[in-house]
């Protein structure tokens, strides 16, 4: 199987380039991770972060043929050759296939990811109705992976002030939750030109999650949920 | 001053409902002029006259063209947002922008209201 990666150590390249490798591999069963496993014991200088290796923990986003995904849970049946990998696009490069994803926690810090209830804290849980618990399905499965957000150009543009189809979210996701009771100063924190506003509805996000989630639909009843409190 | 990025201004959903009104109303209108278009057989100077010269089509003509200016305006400004990074060229493209989407609604008015 033949494969591009992209590769770059900022201590010894001036720049980054592309490095050719063969692998003597049947796709079979194996994922794009089971590959760069083997690559790596080629050449152990290929940097990639990887942990749980089954799309739980969401350490291996990368850029596989151009379009964002995890490489633990990507068939290498499903890959055309030869597969060019790179990291994921819009972040610091720190080598090869590692980003600073410092930026994108940034953006997920700012939206208080947590839950806000300043009622004194019950003996047991803070329970919910079955109706309600699952308006939070489709929202808490998010692994923080952020192929969504390096996919979205609204992100490249303006990552340092647009949160991001992830954040955004994981705001949802704390927006949506009736157990949270700082409604209005979540929405008083989003209602910005940059924060929130710079989604155009591309849907890149939609269509790279490796969980199937939907932030821009989230993103849209942020939308309207602000227009019920103005009319 | 320092260097800090700054956000929360606390608008934008005006301008996005605003968007999506406009949008509405240009679409109507383009319906009505391509329901007329196909609807007359001959379209020459004289039909097009009479089309314009009652105030209803002329008022409705005035409407789209402003909306068109205000999604326009949301759509430069977003443009400006993303790609011009100093504040005060991005200032200044702002300005330019509105001055001129204002001249275009005056020029429209004189053009409906001089046919």
């Amino acid at each position: 199987m033949k494969f591009r990666i992209y590769r770059y150590n900022p201590e010894a390249d001036t720049a980054p380039y592309m490095q050719d490798f063969d692998l003597d591999l049947q796709a079979g069963d194996a994922m794009l991770l089971d590959a760069l496993m083997l690559l790596r014991q080629q050449d152990d200088s290929i940097g990639f972060r990887k942990s749980c290796r089954e799309g739980v923990c969401g350490s291996d986003a990368m850029n596989i043929n151009g379009r964002n995904g995890l490489a633990c849970i990507t068939p290498l049946s499903s890959l055309k050759q030869p597969i060019e990998i790179r990291p994921l696009p819009g972040l610091p490069v720190i080598r090869d296939l590692i980003v600073d994803m410092a930026q994108f926690f940034k953006q997920y810090h700012s939206i208080k990811p947590y839950l806000i209830n300043n009622d004194p804290p019950p003996e047991t849980e803070r329970l919910q109705s079955p109706k309600d618990r699952a308006e939070l399905d489709g929202l808490y499965e998010c692994i923080l992976c952020g192929c969504c957000t390096t996919a979205c150009p609204s992100f490249w543009w303006n990552p340092d002030k647009f949160v991001g189809p992830s954040g955004l979210l994981q705001a949802y996701r704390f927006l949506a939750d009736t157990r949270d009771q700082a409604t209005a100063e979540r929405l008083d924190n989003l209602e910005d030109p940059y924060r929130l506003f710079r989604c155009h509805s591309i849907m890149n996000c939609v269509d790279v999650c490796p969980k199937e989630l939907n932030p821009t639909e989230a993103i849209g009843k942020i939308k309207d949920m602000m227009v019920k409190r103005v009319v | 001053m320092v260097n800090r990025i700054v956000t929360g201004a606390h608008f934008g959903l005006s301008d996005w409902l605003i968007q999506r009104v406009t949008a509405v109303v240009m679409a109507l209108y383009l319906l009505v002029i391509a329901g007329l278009l196909l609807w007359q057989r001959s379209f020459g100077y004289d039909t097009w006259i009479d089309l314009f010269s009652g105030n209803i089509m002329r008022t409705f003509s005035l409407l789209f063209l402003l909306s068109v200016f205000y999604h326009a305006w949301i759509g430069m400004r977003d443009i400006v947002m993303d790609y011009v990074k100093p504040a005060g060229i991005r200032l200044l493209s702002h300005v330019l922008v509105i001055l001129a989407l204002l001249l275009y609604t005056i020029w429209s008015a004189q053009i409906l209201w001089g046919l």
